[in-house]
C-alpha cells in the first residue's frame, strides 16, 4: 500500500521507557491526510506510546527517549520546539479533561490563554463558536458558555476537549482512545462527529476496540509488542489479513 | 527560557529548605559549643546540677531530660485509653458515618487549641483537683502536666491510627467474620494485628509533639531544677526550662540552654525518623 | 472454650466501652470553651480591642474598686497581625515553589532530602524554633524584634505549606498537565494558570491551616518578639502578640482577669480559621 502525499511520516520510530528495552520497535509509516486512521492491538502493544510521541509528550517523563524522525509535512518534529510541535498536533485523551477551573468558553481557546497569545473579543468569540459547532456542542452550551467545563455529561466534556484541540486549528488530531470512559450513546456521538471532522483534519485515533475501528477508519494499523505488524487500508485488513496474528487478533483469538 | 528559570527558581527554594536546616543545626551546634567545652559532653548530659551562683556556676541537662522523658512517656501512657477508642469508633465502628466525620472534626479541633490555653485551663480546673486528690500541695508537678500533656495529643495519636485501622481491608475481616468470630474478637484477633505497626508509628508521632510542648507545661510542672522521682514531684522539662530561664541568661548559661534546645531537637527529630520509618515500612 | 452468651456479652461490652471513651474525648474542647466564656466575656467590649494592655497600677486600682479591668489587647492583635502576615508573606511563595517542586519530580534523589528536610523542620519543637531566630536575628540586630517572630513563624509554617502543596497537586490528575502541555503552552504557564488554580482550594485550606497553627504560638515569640506595652508596627522593634500577652497576664496577679477574655479572643479566632479552612477543604474537594 502506497500513501501519495502524507501529511505525517514516521520514520524508524523506536520508543524505550528503560534503556535497552524497546516499547515501540522501529515504526515506520506515512500517514494520509485527511483521513482517518486508526491503531489497534492488545494492551501494551506501544499503540499509545507511538501516539504521544508525535505529540512529544514523553519529553514530561526524563526516563523515556525516541529515536527515529517523526516528519510532519516534511519537518522533522524531534528536531522542532516541542510547544510548537504541541500545537500543530492537536492531542485528546482517554478521560475527558476539560480545565476545571476555567468555563467553557475559556476551555476553547485555553490553547491561546496559556500560550498568551491574546485576541480581540470578537475573534474569541467567532473562534469559540466554530469550534464548538465543529463538535456539535454550540447548541447544548450556547446558553451556558460562562460556566465550567466540569458540570457538563462525560461525553459533552470530551466533546469540549476535542473543541479545545480545534480551536489552534492542528494539522493533526490524535486521540488516544478518546471513547474508552464514555456511554454508547456518546460513543456513537463522538464516532459521527470524527467521520464529519475528517472534512478538515487528518485523524489518528488509539483504539482497542476493533469494531469502532471498523466503523469510522480509512486505514488500520496493528500494532504488537512493539512492532508495527500490519498496516493497510481498513477495509482490506478487516477482510483480508495478509498477516496472521493480525487475523488471529481480528478473530478474537487473543488480546 | 521562562521555563528554564522557572525550574531554577523551583530548586532554588528547596536549597532554601536545605540552607535552613543546616542553619538550625549550625546555630545550634555552635550555640552549644562553650557549655560542650566547658563540660564535657557526657559530663554535661549525665549532670543533675543546676547552679547559677556566679562562683560556683554548673550546668547539667539530666534532670531536664528525665524531666521531659518521664511526662511525654506518661502523657503516652495516659492517652492510650482514650485516642484508642477514637481511632476505634472512627476507623471501625462508624467508618464513613456522619457521626464519626463528627467526632473527628471536633478531635482535630483539640489540635488547633494553643498550648498556653492548655496551660491556663489546666491550671485553673485540673489543679485544685490535683491539690484535692491529695497529690501535692500545690499541685504542680509531672503528674498534673502529664494528663494535660496527653489531652493535647490525643488528636495526634487517634487521627493517624483510625486511617491505619480504617485501612484494614475488609476481605481479611469478613474472613474472620465468616468463621463466626465476634466483632470484638475480630477487632482483636484481625484489624489490630493487621493495623498494628501503624497504629504504633502514630503513637511514636505523638510522643514526638509531648517531648516538645512547652507552654502548658512550663505551667504546670512547677518549676524547679531537680531530679523528679515520682509522680507528685515537681521539675522542669527541657522545653520549660528554656522557657523559663532563656531571657535572662547570658554566657555559660545561654550556651547551656541552647545546648538543652540541641539535645531536644535531636530527640525529637530521631523519635519522628523511627515513626517515619515504620510508616514507609508499611507502604 | 467460652460459651456463646458469654462472647457476645463480652462483644457488647467492648463496643458500648469504646463508645464511652470516645465521646469522653469530646469533652476536654466543650469544657475549654465553657470555661473561657464563662469567665471571659464581660471584660470584652468596645475598649478591648482599640486599647493596649493596662498598667499593674491601673488594673490595681479597678481590682480594688472592683470594676472591670480598663484596657484591651489592641497592641497584641496588632501585634499577632503584623507578625503572622510578615510570616505568611515569606513562607507562602516558598513553600508553594517547593511544593511544586517536589510534585513535580517526586522520585529524585534532590526531593528525597529536601522532603525529609522539610520533615525535619515539621518535627522541630516551636521553642527550639525561637532559639534559631534568637540566633538568626535578635543576636545580629540586638534586639528583639517582630521580625524575629516573623521568622520563627514563617520557619514553622514553611513545612505545612509545602506538604500540603504537594499533596494537593498530588491529587489533581496527571491528565490536566498533558492536557495544557498538548495545547503547546509552556511548562511555566500549565503550572500557573492550569495548575495552581486547580489546586487553588487546597492550598488555600493549607495556608489558612498553617496560620492558625502558629497564630496560638507563644514559646518561640517570648524568645523572639519579647513583647511591648505600647502598640508597635516597626519591624526591628520588640512587639507583643495576644499569645504573649495571655502570658504577661498570668505572671501577673493583677492582670489575671484579662487572660480569660483573651484566651476567648485567641481561641475563637484559631477554630474558626480552623473551621473555615476544613469546610474550604470538603467544597473543593466535592468539585
Amino acid at each position: 500500500m502506497v500513501i501519495t502525499n502524507p501529511i505525517l511520516q514516521l520514520k524508524d520510530v523506536s520508543i524505550s521507557y528503560t534503556p535497552g528495552k524497546n516499547a515501540v520497535e522501529s515504526v515506520s509509516a506515512d500517514i494520509a491526510e485527511k483521513q482517518i486512521t486508526a491503531i489497534m492491538g492488545p494492551s501494551g502493544c506501544g499503540k499509545s506510546t507511538l501516539l504521544r510521541a508525535i505529540n512529544r509528550m514523553h519529553e514530561l517523563y526524563p526516563d523515556i527517549k525516541t529515536t527515529g524522525e517523526i516528519l510532519l509535512n516534511g519537518k522533522n518534529i524531534l528536531k522542532t520546539n516541542p510547544m510548537e510541535v504541541r500545537r500543530m498536533a492537536g492531542m485528546v485523551f482517554q478521560r475527558p479533561n476539560p480545565f476545571p477551573t476555567m468555563s467553557i468558553y475559556d476551555n476553547v481557546i485555553a490553547g491561546y490563554k496559556l500560550n498568551g497569545i491574546s485576541l480581540p473579543k470578537r475573534e474569541k468569540d467567532e473562534l469559540v463558536e466554530q469550534s464548538l459547532k465543529n463538535v456539535g456542542l454550540w447548541d447544548e452550551v450556547k446558553d451556558s458558555l460562562f460556566k465550567k467545563g466540569t458540570f457538563l455529561s462525560g461525553g459533552q466534556q470530551q466533546r469540549l476537549c476535542i473543541a479545545r484541540a480545534l480551536s489552534l486549528k492542528p494539522q493533526v488530531l490524535l486521540m488516544d482512545e478518546p471513547t474508552s470512559a464514555l456511554d454508547p450513546i456518546a460513543t456513537n456521538r463522538i464516532e459521527e462527529l470524527l467521520l464529519d471532522l475528517k472534512k478538515e483534519f487528518t485523524i489518528m485515533i488509539v483504539t482497542h476496540n476493533m469494531s469502532q475501528a471498523a466503523r469510522i477508519s480509512d486505514y488500520s494499523m496493528f500494532m504488537y509488542l512493539g512492532n508495527l505488524i500490519e498496516y493497510d487500508e481498513t477495509q482490506k485488513m478487516f477482510t483480508n489479513p495478509s498477516d496472521k496474528r493480525t487475523e488471529e487478533y481480528l478473530t478474537g483469538q487473543f488480546g | 527560557m521562562r521555563d528554564i528559570i522557572f525550574k531554577r527558581l523551583l530548586s532554588i527554594c528547596c536549597i532554601l529548605i536545605l540552607l535552613i536546616s543546616a542553619g538550625m543545626i549550625y546555630s545550634l551546634v555552635s550555640g552549644s559549643l562553650s557549655a560542650f567545652g566547658h563540660y564535657g559532653f557526657f559530663q554535661f548530659i549525665g549532670s543533675t546540677e543546676w547552679n547559677p551562683h556566679p562562683d560556683r556556676e554548673t550546668y547539667g541537662a539530666l534532670s531536664f531530660i528525665v524531666g521531659t522523658l518521664l511526662t511525654s512517656f506518661l502523657a503516652l501512657i495516659f492517652c492510650i485509653p482514650f485516642s484508642l477508642p477514637v481511632a476505634l469508633f472512627t476507623g471501625e465502628f462508624f467508618r464513613g458515618k456522619k457521626i464519626a466525620s463528627f467526632i473527628s472534626s471536633i478531635i482535630d479541633l483539640l489540635a488547633g487549641i494553643p498550648s498556653i490555653v492548655y496551660g491556663l485551663w489546666g491550671f485553673y480546673t485540673f489543679r485544685p483537683l490535683i491539690i484535692e486528690m491529695g497529690v501535692n500541695a500545690q499541685g504542680f508537678g509531672i503528674l498534673t502536666s502529664s494528663i494535660i500533656l496527653a489531652i493535647m495529643i490525643i488528636p495526634y495519636a487517634s487521627s493517624l491510627s483510625g486511617e491505619f485501622i480504617s485501612m484494614v481491608p475488609n476481605e481479611l475481616k469478613e474472613a474472620a467474620y465468616s468463621l463466626g468470630a465476634t466483632r470484638y474478637e475480630v477487632i482483636r484477633s484481625v484489624t489490630f494485628p493487621a493495623a498494628g505497626s501503624g497504629v504504633f508509628a502514630s503513637y511514636i508521632l505523638a510522643l514526638g509533639r509531648a517531648l516538645g510542648e512547652t507552654m502548658a507545661v512550663t505551667m504546670l510542672i512547677g518549676n524547679t531544677n531537680n531530679l523528679p522521682t515520682s509522680l507528685a514531684d515537681t521539675g522542669n522539662t527541657m522545653a520549660s526550662i528554656i522557657a523559663n530561664q532563656f531571657g535572662e541568661a547570658d554566657g555559660l548559661k545561654l550556651s547551656s540552654l541552647i545546648a538543652i534546645g540541641l539535645l531536644l531537637f535531636l530527640i525529637t527529630a530521631i523519635i519522628n525518623l523511627v515513626a517515619k520509618l515504620v510508616i514507609k515500612k508499611l507502604n | 472454650m467460652s460459651s456463646l452468651k458469654y462472647r457476645t456479652i463480652k462483644d457488647k461490652t467492648f463496643f458500648y466501652v469504646t463508645c464511652f471513651l470516645a465521646s469522653l474525648t469530646v469533652v476536654p474542647l466543650f469544657a475549654i470553651i465553657w470555661e473561657l466564656i464563662k469567665k471571659g466575656y464581660k471584660q470584652i467590649n468596645w475598649n478591648f480591642f482599640t486599647e493596649s494592655a493596662p498598667s499593674t497600677l491601673d488594673a490595681m486600682l479597678a481590682r480594688n474598686t472592683g470594676d472591670i479591668i480598663p484596657g484591651g489587647i489592641a497592641n497584641g492583635i496588632t501585634g499577632t497581625l503584623l507578625m503572622v502576615v510578615l510570616a505568611a508573606i515569606i513562607a507562602i511563595p516558598i513553600g508553594i515553589l517547593v511544593g511544586i517542586h517536589l510534585s513535580e519530580h517526586p522520585k529524585t534523589k534532590f526531593s528525597y532530602i529536601t522532603r525529609f528536610l522539610t520533615d525535619l523542620i515539621q518535627g522541630s519543637p516551636s521553642i527550639v524554633i525561637g532559639i534559631i531566630a534568637y540566633a538568626w536575628i535578635v543576636k545580629p540586630i540586638g534586639s528583639y524584634s517582630a521580625l524575629a517572630g516573623s521568622v520563627a513563624l514563617s520557619i514553622m509554617m514553611l513545612p505545612l505549606i509545602v506538604r500540603s502543596t504537594e499533596e494537593t497537586l498530588k491529587m489533581l490528575p496527571g491528565s490536566l498537565k498533558e492536557a495544557g502541555l498538548a495545547l503547546g503552552a509552556s511548562y511555566t504557564s500549565v503550572i500557573l494558570k492550569v495548575l495552581l488554580p486547580a489546586a487553588f482550594g487546597g492550598l488555600f485550606t493549607g495556608i489558612l491551616l498553617a496560620i492558625s497553627r502558629v497564630m496560638g504560638e507563644t514559646a518561640p515569640l517570648m524568645l523572639t518578639a519579647l513583647g511591648s506595652t505600647t502598640i508597635n508596627w516597626d519591624i526591628v522593634k520588640p512587639t507583643s502578640a495576644v499569645p504573649l500577652l495571655i502570658w504577661e497576664f498570668y505572671n501577673d496577679p493583677n492582670l489575671i482577669d484579662m487572660i480569660w477574655s483573651s484566651s476567648l479572643f485567641l481561641l475563637i479566632l484559631i477554630l474558626s480559621l480552623n473551621i473555615i479552612a476544613k469546610q474550604i477543604a470538603k467544597k473543593w474537594r466535592i468539585q
